[in-house]
């Protein structure tokens, strides 16, 4: 099956059909093995217990920049290629990436308190994906505001690829400014600072998160697209009561006139 | 496994991440249940689709 065949919708919801079930039992299988590796791994010489929360927080922080960058992709699906499904690719995984960097936030802040001694600083790097968790705020609403699916994709499209300018930023903000963040230190020039006994356990779990928003994100691709067919078929009801309104306020005119006469 | 003087912070690290990980399933699985329920609806009402298939057919 290739991208072009993916373009059509009925297709697309036969293929999650058959290919959730194993996304769910693999997204599971994966956060089990890595919640028990958590759980296992080492206190830090330094940061103690504490270091755990790394593995919630990393993953997290990661998939906020990767999901705005399939927003990114899709946008260009729709503004370019026009692809039928790119618009729904993209709005189903605002609210899924939205709760990524909620969570990256919130979990840095409950690291930061024990390890810097506050829950928040604007450094760059904290000051820069809040920016990102309002932008995913502001695209949703920009959804919500119109109602017409596909004048909303473009303005949606037009705003995530302007808001991909903060990726970057993102990512380099821990090298371009003096931040109270530490610097990279899993992908990095030299290769990770991480031992393995935190490596391992962090991968797995960057893993089993990925698979958990495919699984999501696919699972919300169907939804949306249930969504434009009750839509449609609304649509295709109220013009029907229209036109059967319409027809029959002209025949009474005409027996109206036939009385007349 | 002890989580040390900070184990609050681990704790409510954690729990928030399994609830915002729960609600997102909850809201994607009652969407999906709310679009079918109103799809079957629709075509209950003989508003079926032009080529003829149920909305709701994932096959």
């Amino acid at each position: 099956m290739t991208l072009i065949d993916l373009a059509n919708p009925t297709r697309f919801l036969a293929l999650t059909a058959r290919v959730l079930p194993w996304l769910a039992a693999a997204t599971v299988i994966l956060l089990a093995i890595g919640l028990y590796q958590s759980a296992l791994a080492p206190d830090d010489y330094q940061q103690g217990a504490t270091v755990k929360i790394m593995f919630i927080h990393v993953p997290n922080a990661w998939l906020s920049m990767f999901v705005w960058g399939v927003m990114s992709i899709a946008s260009l699906g729709t503004l370019v290629w026009r692809h039928p499904l790119a618009d729904v690719a993209a709005k189903a995984a605002a609210p899924i990436g939205a709760s990524f960097t909620f969570l990256a936030l919130l979990t840095g802040s409950l690291w930061g308190r024990p390890m810097w001694g506050t829950y928040w600083e604007w450094d760059a790097r904290l000051t820069s994906v809040l920016i990102l968790f309002l932008m995913y705020l502001g695209l949703m609403a920009l959804w919500r505001a119109v109602d017409d699916p596909s004048r909303a994709a473009r303005a949606a499209a037009v705003l995530t690829l302007v808001g991909a300018i903060n990726l970057p930023i993102i990512k380099f903000s821990v090298d371009w400014w003096n931040t109270l963040h530490q610097p990279a230190s899993v992908m990095r020039m030299g290769g990770s600072a991480l031992d393995k006994s935190f490596l391992i356990p962090l991968l797995v779990m960057a893993i089993a998160f990925t698979l958990l928003f495919v699984t999501l994100h696919l699972a919300a691709m169907r939804n949306e697209i249930l969504r434009r067919r009750v839509r449609s078929l609304q649509m295709m009801q109220a013009s029907r009561i229209a036109f059967s309104g319409e027809s029959g306020s002209r025949g009474e005119g005409a027996s109206n006139e036939v009385g007349a006469a | 496994m002890s989580l040390g003087p900070y184990a609050s912070f681990i704790v409510t690290s954690y729990a928030a991440a399994a609830a915002v990980v729960a609600i997102l399933i909850g809201w994607i699985v009652l969407d999906y249940r709310s679009q079918t329920q109103r799809l079957r609806e629709l075509e209950e009402r003989g508003i079926t689709r032009r080529s003829g298939r149920s909305a709701t057919e994932l096959r």
